[in-house]
């Protein structure tokens, strides 16, 4: 369904690919450091774009625009990014498995109690979004409170920690099971 | 000017009066956008505007960033929008030994765009302090930066010194991984 008229005046939007690991263009990935997962990608998406982009050719045309010193300069810079970006991955992983999400049960008053989800913002959740889905699946006012040590949690009116320990499975998948731990407290009068 | 990643702050959509001067105002900076500006910004949408850190407003339509602007400095389009049209913006090109330093966030230096491999406009179509130029790279199709020149191609060819843009939005940068909803 283009549009004949304004491609007559001007040739119309250029579609341009954007790498699905680094999200730049793919001629740019050997800049990113995660260079070797985005040509994969791009073999698997792309390739005739692949072909085009790492063909023995282009990959030598690269080389010979650079000063040997500069090449290696160069290169030991691409050396270091690539473990840069390993590890601060491999770090994210390891703080990911260990974020342990706490469903707290406070006692607001006798009988009626508040619901507390702390550690969700850990796995990447937007908590203000969370506390939007969760607000409109119990029909309850749900919230992102500050905590007094300086972090955010939500807070779910009425006790719903058992639905919500299904509930945040069944959604997130991605936290695993063991890191879900549910908890009693009871709300000290001050 | 975007070296750090941010989060986006409040909100809120824009006047239809104001859209209306910003429309203008790109189509003033960026004449040569004049035939696509039907699709980039339709007459009918509600643009909003997204404030960021350090007093930049960014202009999105629905859910896309368009432009940027630093208080009343002149607009810059985002990158993606420099991909679609980059016929319409005046280019440069820097070479190949510069593009990792100007995707890691270096300021631009002028050597990069006069050796070998770089590419200057002609003295009758000089850029001048100010200007937004897109900064294209040797061997590569696709534009890695845009921002205000800090000193004329004239003045660069003559000294090969010294910052040529150190405000500007490249490849990989905050503005760039910025994520709106």
């Amino acid at each position: 369904m283009a549009d004949t008229a304004t491609e007559l005046v001007a040739p119309a939007a250029r579609q341009v690919v954007y790498c699905g690991v680094c999200s730049l263009p793919p001629e740019y990935c050997e800049f990113g450091g995660t260079a070797k997962k985005c040509e994969e990608w791009l073999q698997k998406n792309h390739p005739d774009m692949h072909q085009r982009l790492y063909s023995a050719e282009t990959l030598s045309a690269n080389m010979s625009a650079l000063s040997v010193d500069a090449q290696k300069r160069a290169e030991k810079d691409a050396a270091k990014k690539t473990a840069k970006a390993a590890a601060a991955e491999q770090r994210e992983a390891e703080r990911k498995a260990e974020a342990i999400v706490l469903i707290k049960r406070v006692e607001r008053n006798k009988r009626k109690y508040v619901t507390v989800v702390s550690g969700l913002e850990e796995h990447g959740l937007d908590l203000k979004k969370v506390a939007k889905e969760l607000g409109k699946k119990f029909a309850t006012g749900s919230s992102v409170t500050k905590t007094p040590a300086g972090g955010e949690e939500i807070t779910v009116q009425g006790d719903v920690s058992d639905d919500l320990y299904d509930w945040l499975q069944e959604k997130y998948p991605e936290i695993p099971e063991d890191n879900l731990d549910m908890k009693d407290e009871v709300k000290k009068k001050g | 000017m975007f070296k750090k990643d941010f989060t986006a702050g409040a909100k809120s959509k824009v006047k239809s009066s104001v859209q209306r001067g910003i429309r203008a105002k790109v189509l003033e900076t960026y004449p040569d956008l004049e035939p696509h500006i039907e699709e980039i910004l339709p007459k009918k949408s509600q643009l909003d505007l997204v404030k960021l850190p350090d007093r930049v407003s960014l202009y999105v339509l629905d859910d896309q960033p368009l432009f940027y602007q630093h208080m009343d400095d002149p607009i810059v389009p985002h990158l993606k929008i420099v991909h679609q049209y980059p016929h319409a913006f005046k280019t440069l090109r820097i070479d190949r030994g510069a593009i990792r330093f100007v995707l890691s966030g270096a300021a631009l230096m002028a050597p990069g765009l006069t050796s070998a491999g770089g590419r200057l406009p002609d003295k009758d179509e000089e850029a001048k302090p100010g200007d937004i130029v897109a900064i294209a790279a040797e061997g590569k199709e696709e534009v890695c930066m845009i921002g205000p020149l800090e000193m004329g191609t004239e003045e660069m060819k003559e000294k090969k010194k010294g910052v040529a843009i150190s405000a500007g939005h490249y490849l990989g940068d905050g503005l760039w991984k910025l994520e709106l909803n």
